[in-house]
């Protein structure tokens, strides 16, 4: 990828812990405010991010994310330890979810993590190795044109 | 109409008094669950709902979200109220159900046609 980093920045999310979770997004959406970053962009962003931490805090034990911003684009990189996902294809499915019932109490597990990330990302990449972990890529560009030409 | 005028109109119980009462709310959207709200609430909605939980406090604010109203006069905890605070997210009850509420939300500021 091109470009001079603007900023790099990472943060650790603890699977489990429903209390602080979402604290790694809001901080995203708050650098990126900082930075003066268009507010769609950093609507988008703030959906993938929270979506992805999610993820980590519902099934993984713990994972990082990390944010880069670029003059083209926001790069976000999540790498968990976790149980993995068997069938990628499945888990991208809307309305697929494992969700626990004391999960879907609190307003988790409509199955649409996932597929909102992919919605509001300009590229999404997901790899996933069961009994290891899960890695999610996901670039939004600041450039609507660089879209169009990538 | 801004937020101060629909909580008088609806009589709606202020929780904690951090954030923009003179916010100019865009609509609402009435849900539990938390994808969803996600997905489509827009900037500015009043977000209404039976959840009380510290998660709330982050989709709302990671939306831009106006307030969030919880309905059954359902009462969060300490901490989410802390983290209203911190994040300056807005947070009212009401002892109307999810659908009373909705209703008079919607007679008071959709465009009558
Ligand atoms: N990081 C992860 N580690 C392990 N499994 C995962 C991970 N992320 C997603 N999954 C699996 O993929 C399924 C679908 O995820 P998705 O985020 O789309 O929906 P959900 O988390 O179940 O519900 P929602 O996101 O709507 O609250 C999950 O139920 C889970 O089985
Ligand atoms: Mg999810």
């Amino acid at each position: 990828m091109s470009g001079e980093n603007v900023l790099s920045q990472s943060f650790e999310i603890i699977g489990g812990n429903f209390g602080r979770a979402g604290k790694a997004s809001t901080t995203v959406k708050d650098i990126l405010k900082e930075l003066g970053i268009d507010p769609s962009i950093i609507r988008r962003t703030a959906i993938a991010t929270y979506e992805a931490e999610m993820n980590v805090v519902m099934y993984a034990e713990k994972g990082e994310m990390t944010l880069r911003v670029t003059p083209e684009m926001v790069h976000l990189h999540l790498q968990d330890q976790g149980p993995g996902i068997p069938d990628i294809k499945l888990a991208m499915k809307e309305g697929y979810s494992t969700a626990t019932p004391e999960m879907r109490e609190m307003g988790f597990g409509a199955g649409m993590g996932l597929p909102n990330i992919k919605k509001n990302s300009d590229l999404f990449e997901i790899s996933s190795e069961v009994g290891k972990g899960t890695r999610l890529e996901i670039v939004i560009y600041l450039n609507p044109k660089v879209k169009a030409n990538p | 109409m801004q937020l101060m005028n629909i909580i008088n109109a609806l009589s709606l119980e202020v929780l904690q008094l951090q954030g923009d009462f003179n916010v100019e709310v865009r609509g609402g959207y009435t849900s539990d669950m938390l994808s969803d709200v996600l997905a489509h609430s827009r900037e500015k909605n009043i977000w209404i709902t039976f959840q009380t939980h510290q998660n709330v406090v982050a989709v709302a604010k990671l939306k831009d979200l106006a307030a969030v109203i919880f309905v059954n006069n359902r009462t969060p905890d300490e901490d989410t109220l802390k983290r209203a605070r911190e994040e300056n997210v807005i947070l009212l009850r009401t002892a109307d159900s999810a659908f009373g509420i909705s209703g008079k939300l919607y007679g008071l500021i959709m465009p009558k046609d």
